[in-house]
């Protein structure tokens, strides 16, 4: 009797302790750790395509094959997006009606600096990318807000991208509940299925890089943002990041959402926490 | 005999409602139906294009005065806004699954 009391007892303490350890797990899977996920993201990638060079995923669909490489090696001797490089320094370096310029709007005078965007202000509690950061300096000289979808923003980010060329992305999470909340609705954002197509983001860039839709060899996600803005001959013209989450939305008979919404603003502060490290490639080119 | 005459009149009763013309009622609840679940889908922020698509498509229909076109669209668009908000009520959890852990 006493030995059957003692098995059960026992069976009983196992059980609890069996409980208290999964309770943990939840717990533990449950919170928010960008350091934990960063890692796991670039190495998913390092590990699926170990022949490709770190810092080559920036690169896009050039990373993930050598002829279309080779033809865009080519390419970039007299490079598409050249044009709008000259517009954006031009633009960058002309003083508002005010007489400032971007220039007093940003740390360093604005050069070098992209490797710093999106971040997240405290005071607002928000994210907030180049793009945005740039049609509020103009707005506080009293200019009107370029489309964030056209190519006065494409130029201008083209420009200051090309300043920080080979700098390591520098994305930083400060410890506030709300930059939390921000990267993981961003990466919520990134893997949610949407549209008809019933496609995410990561459906194209996680589950098939290197492989073709339709034309379109698809670009990693590690590092997608760091060849931003792009010139995609599709467009026969510059894009910026705005422009590209929108097109994403659309191929997927969704309706995209407005430009700077939370939510695109936050899967960009995601994408380019998880490409720390790698180095700022902007502008590109893609087919 | 008996029997086969009465299951054709049972068959010839149940498509009898659907051999009628539709009219401008019909349109107006289809149309109702179709805009109150695509306003759902908008409010979960998981809107379609093809609802949209469908939803101008019975209205153009209407105005030419096609009911039965309108109708048939704005019925598309009821199904496609409601697969829209099944969507994104299931991917509220489901987008765990494919995160890179």
């Amino acid at each position: 009797m006493k030995q059957r009391a003692t098995i059960l007892l026992g069976s009983a303490f196992v059980a609890l302790a069996a409980l208290a350890f999964a309770a943990t797990r939840v717990v533990a899977a449950d919170k928010v750790d960008p350091v934990a996920d960063a890692k796991a993201f670039q190495n998913f990638f390092f590990q699926k395509f170990p022949d490709v060079k770190h810092e080559d995923f920036v690169n896009g669909p050039y990373s993930m094959n050598e002829d279309m490489k080779r033809q865009w090696q080519e390419k970039e001797e007299f490079p598409p997006y050249e044009f709008a490089l000259d517009a954006g320094k031009e633009m960058f370096s002309t003083p508002f009606k005010n007489g400032k310029t971007y220039a007093d709007c940003f740390p360093n005078g604005g050069i070098g600096i992209r490797q710093n965007y999106p971040y997240f202000d405290t005071k607002e509690g928000k994210v907030i990318t180049l793009e945005l950061a740039l049609n509020r300096c103009r707005e506080a000289n009293g200019e009107a807000p370029y489309s964030y979808v056209k190519d006065e923003m494409a130029s201008l980010t083209a420009y200051m991208a090309y300043t920080s060329r080979g700098k390591p992305m520098d994305i930083k999470i400060p410890d506030d509940p709300r930059a939390l909340a921000a990267f993981e609705n961003g990466k919520r954002y990134f893997y949610t299925r949407r549209g008809q197509m019933n496609f995410s983001c990561a459906s194209c860039h996680v589950q098939s890089p290197g492989e073709r839709i339709r034309a379109e060899t698809l670009a990693p996600a590690l590092g997608i943002l760091n060849a931003m803005p792009i010139y995609r001959s599709e467009w026969s013209g510059m894009g910026t990041t705005s422009r590209r989450f929108v097109t994403c939305n659309s191929q997927t008979r969704a309706v995209p959402l407005e430009p700077q919404s939370d939510e695109y603003r936050d899967v960009e502060y995601f994408l380019s926490y998880v490409a720390n490290g790698l180095p700022i490639s902007g502008p590109g080119a893609r087919p | 005999m008996k029997r086969s005459l009465a299951l054709a009149m049972l068959l010839a009763l149940s498509l009898a409602p659907s051999a009628r013309a539709a009219d401008e009622a019909d349109y107006k609840a289809a149309y109702a139906a179709a805009e109150a679940a695509s306003k759902g889908a908008a409010g979960l922020r998981n809107q379609w294009t093809v609802t949209v698509s469908a939803l101008a498509a019975a209205k153009k229909a209407a105005d030419g005065g096609d009911f039965d076109r309108a109708v048939a669209a704005a019925k598309e668009a009821e199904a496609l806004a409601q697969a829209s908000i099944f969507q994104a009520k299931t991917e509220k959890e489901a987008w765990k699954a494919m995160e890179i852990r």
